[in-house]
């Protein structure tokens, strides 16, 4: 059942994922992202990290997807043409996938990619009691500093997205 | 469960393909932002399957998870601040265009 499960969500978030690179119109790009991120969050969910599902969930499946479709709608970016890549472009991405697809198989060949299924039936990141601790514990200090990364983040959005004053009013000094 | 390391490891290289792809092939700012979103979910599920097979009862592997929550939010941000720069660039060029943005080259 739950092998199912894993095939029916991968192939969902690997051909949403498929269709937001090749869709032409970016807000149908979009909708498939998040049918990607809700994926990756089941995903999470067969690993038993609930706490991190319902985050990706929240923050990107919502928060950050309507950012995105916030600012193709402001800007009307109209749909483009036909997807016309450069060679180097297309020769760039073969190697990539070539070299991922030597690495994938390669770990299947080696045999030594990690325990196999033996898990226990309950890991303590299955519980978001444990993400408190470790986050108000261990790891303190990240945790402050992200607190303040996200309000540089704000005050930087903030000042980017002002409206410039025109050119007319705005006259450079030459000393 | 019969799923193993290997399977979620094999999505999310693929994913991470699917990404550069994205990122390689499109001239669209916005295109090119959504595939490096679906590069960073990639490392994400990289992260917490690791974490999760290596778990054992008595060592409970907490960083990945922690490590990805770290990732999550400075992927918010990030995406805040891009998304600001694009439609601040939209603003001076009237284009989202990758390969129309060539003012340094003059």
């Amino acid at each position: 059942m739950e092998d199912i499960l894993f095939y029916l969500f991968s192939a969902a978030v690997l051909l949403s994922a498929f269709f937001v690179v090749v869709s032409r119109n970016p807000v149908n790009g979009a909708m498939f992202l998040i049918v990607a991120f809700v994926g990756i969050a089941a995903l999470f969910v067969m690993l038993e990290s609930y706490f991190l599902a319902v985050i990706q969930t929240l923050v990107y499946a919502g928060a950050v997807v309507v950012l995105f479709l916030f600012i193709i709608m402001l800007l009307d970016v109209e749909g483009s043409g036909k997807i016309r890549p450069k060679a180097i472009s297309v020769v760039a991405a073969g190697l990539a996938f070539a070299l991922l697809a030597l690495g994938v198989v390669g770990l299947f060949a080696s045999g030594r990619a990690g325990p196999e299924p033996e898990l226990p039936l309950q890991t303590a990141a299955s519980l978001s009691r444990h993400f408190g601790y470790e986050l108000f514990t261990k790891y303190m200090l990240p945790f402050q500093l992200i607190g303040f990364l996200l309000l540089a983040a704000m005050v930087g959005v903030i000042y980017i997205s002002k409206k410039e004053p025109s050119p007319t009013t705005e006259t450079p000094s030459q000393d | 469960m019969t799923v193993g390391l290997n399977a979620f490891l094999t999505v999310s290289g693929l994913l991470f393909a699917i990404g550069v792809f994205g990122v390689l092939l499109r001239r669209n700012t916005l295109v090119i932002y959504m595939s490096l979103e679906l590069m960073l979910n990639a490392v994400n599920l990289a992260l917490v399957s690791f974490s999760r097979y290596n778990a054992t009862p008595d060592h409970a592997m907490m960083d990945g998870p922690v490590f990805v929550f770290f990732i999550i939010t400075v992927a918010a941000a990030e995406v805040a601040v891009g998304l600001a720069i694009i439609v601040a660039l939209f603003r001076k060029r009237g284009t989202v265009l990758v390969n129309e943005m060539n003012v340094l080259k003059n």
